[in-house]
């Protein structure tokens, strides 16, 4: 167990440390930076102090260490397009999207998790497979269309729900929340079903067929043969039987959650990281698209590590299997 | 005839004829292709040619004639007056042409990296199954839209809107090699133990030979299959990055590119600018996707 999770750790910071080397290569070599910050009057001596201020005349690996060094205590560069530490901004539009993947990822367990289990135990019945019908064509709308469709149906001919922005937000310290207000509220609305939906089928799906496998299992038949109610065997024996799997897959698809927000925060123009992001790759702002990738990585790596130790921690059958495999 | 004959009833062409979604996804596909291929012969107006296009005609409805100029189109027209079935034809041929390229790509690249991996094992193996394994901590979507930014940095900037499809398909080629590869190279693995490869090697025949003429044409049936799928998806990162304004550029509008300048007549009530790429779109990558599907079952139920 020990062993394992150290050679996970290990693992997760060699993944960052290529990441932080792409991130860097990008501000290295993609445009030149002395370009980039000096004007169009500028004189050769300008461009030589720079050179040593900025440490571009040191050797290729020490810039790096520097780059990391900078990351590491906040230190992400200066926005080219809009002049200002990246840092900033970053904290600025983060509270936005946080919120956002927050809710979406509620409304995906949430709504996943009881659907799954409704199609389960209902498996023949008709609304159980409407809804796996449904499913199977919303797996299938790439995200954007999802979104316009809802905005359609719920903004343009009801009217009932805003279609862009965040409403009214309330600042509690440096964070900006839409959580307090009705508007705020309303706005997250539409988004997060957007966000969410995939998933929420995906969630759904697995919970469904995790439980059709638990229900057919020895201990509900015998659970059933004491005279359980049905509702405690459902709930009680098999449902529990299933979330080991539905824990890895619902941390993973945090991360996704987080990726996609890109595209739904475009399609609402939510003004958070992800819209942020895209309108770095337009203006080709590089720092602004090296602190995302750097920012998201940690984000991914952190979860995907902090869920194989939850496995072990659920399961504890796995801890038995490693360490005979293993040694 | 005895030949096709006997290719009617194999087992592959039975199963097809017998799956209803299969005949039906395929015939859909091949008249999407088709008119993407011939847009220019069937299209009723060229919707890049300034000089066919008349501004009355603007926001012409569907089906009814314009209230200026009396012509009707079919889907009716954008703001420019410019036909909405022909763009969407023309809009399909980048959409298809991204795609394929792209998948096209991915293949070359995954498969040849596979197939090394898997036959010459070591280090090599090693690097290039990690390199696969960190890109796949990332979603494919979020790896293109950097590899996009990235190379878009690097492109002169008068020659960014010319380049950027081909920037599009490196973009979504490199984000999607990684299926292959590891497929590639569980099948490389298996098969380099056979007998046939023994062989190959005792009578004295090359490494990359063997690797090309004997080991490649056995671990195609799944790659064909990833293929299918990819391109579906291929298709709908696309649309996705040309919809968020990083894929194709306005001179060369795609199908996702047309939505997104749709999307922005949604509320003064021009439905058709946005309703009919979008449907086009659905239609494409759902055909294509349950062929994959159907070949995914029959061709190797495993992969499941």
């Amino acid at each position: 167990m020990l062993a394992y999770s150290i050679r996970r750790v290990v693992q997760s910071i060699v993944v960052l440390l290529v990441v932080g080397l792409v991130a860097f290569s990008m501000f290295r070599f993609v445009g030149d930076p002395i370009d980039n910050m000096l004007g169009q009057e500028r004189t050769d001596a300008d461009i030589e102090r720079l050179r040593g201020e900025l440490g571009l005349d040191r050797p290729f690996v020490v810039q790096y260490g520097r780059f990391l060094t900078n990351a590491a205590t906040g230190n992400l560069g200066v926005s080219y397009r809009q002049g200002r530490p990246v840092a900033s901004i970053l904290m600025e539009r983060a509270p936005a999207t946080l919120e956002l993947a927050a809710v979406s990822g509620l409304f995906a367990i949430v709504l996943g998790v009881a659907l799954g289990v409704f199609t389960a135990i209902r498996r023949n019945g008709i609304a159980a497979n409407l809804i796996m019908t449904i499913s199977l064509v919303g797996v299938s709308l790439p995200t954007f269309l999802i979104g316009i469709l809802l905005i359609y149906l719920f903004a343009v001919e009801l009217g009932w729900l805003p279609s862009f922005g965040r409403g009214d937000t309330v600042k509690l310290g440096g964070w900006s929340t839409g959580f307090l207000t009705s508007s705020g509220l309303k706005a997250l609305i539409l988004p997060s079903i957007t966000l969410g939906l995939y998933q929420m089928t995906l969630i759904m799906r697995l919970v469904r067929s995790e439980m059709l496998e638990v229900l057919r299992a020895e201990y509900i038949r015998f659970a059933r043969a004491r005279g359980l109610r049905e509702r405690a065997i459902n709930f009680h024996h098999a449902l529990k039987n299933t979330l080991v799997p539905v824990i890895t897959v619902t941390g993973l698809q945090l991360g996704s959650i987080i990726a996609f927000a890109i595209i739904t925060e475009t399609v609402f123009q939510w003004p958070g990281v992800g819209l942020l992001f895209i309108n770095a790759i337009q203006f080709v702002d590089i720092p602004v698209m090296a602190a995302y990738l750097m920012l998201i990585s940690v984000m991914f790596v952190g979860i995907n590590l902090i869920v194989d130790l939850l496995y072990f921690a659920i399961d504890p059958r796995l801890r038995v299997d490693r360490t005979v495999t293993e040694g | 005839m005895e030949r096709i004959g006997r290719a009617w009833n194999s087992d592959f062409v039975w199963s097809f004829r017998h799956s209803p979604v299969a005949v039906v996804s395929l015939a859909l596909v091949l008249v999407l292709v088709l008119s993407a291929v011939f847009a220019p012969l069937i299209a009723p107006y060229d919707p890049f040619d300034p000089a066919s296009l008349n501004l009355m005609n603007g926001f012409s409805k569907p089906m009814e004639p314009n209230t200026f100029t009396g012509d009707v189109f079919w889907l009716g027209t954008d703001d420019q007056g410019r036909d909405v079935f022909s763009t969407i034809l023309y809009g399909m041929r980048i959409s298809l042409f991204v795609g394929f390229t792209a998948v096209l790509f991915a293949l070359i690249l995954g498969v040849s990296l596979g197939l090394i991996a898997g036959y010459v094992g070591g280090w090599t193996e090693t690097a290039i199954m990690r390199v696969a394994d960190v890109q796949l901590t990332f979603p494919a979507i979020l790896v293109a839209m950097l590899i996009f930014g990235i190379a878009k940095g690097i492109t002169p900037v008068h020659m960014r809107d010319e380049m950027a499809i081909w920037v599009l398909i490196i973009a979504i080629g490199l984000s999607d090699w990684v299926q292959f590869a590891r497929v590639v190279r569980g099948a490389t693995l298996v098969e380099k133990n056979k007998e046939y490869v023994q062989a190959a090697k005792l009578i004295g025949r090359k490494p990359g030979a063997i690797m090309l003429r004997h080991i490649l044409p056995n671990v195609l049936s799944p790659v064909l299959v990833i293929a299918t799928i990819s391109l579906a998806l291929a298709i709908i990162a696309e649309a996705t990055l040309s919809f968020l304004g990083v894929g194709a550029p306005p001179t060369q509008p795609s199908l996702g590119t047309l939505i997104c300048i749709g999307q922005g007549y949604l509320f003064s009530g021009e439905w058709w600018i946005i309703l009919y790429p979008s449907i086009t779109l659905l239609a494409l990558a759902l055909s294509v996707n349950l062929l994959g599907d159907w070949l995914r079952d029959t061709l190797n139920p495993k992969l499941r």
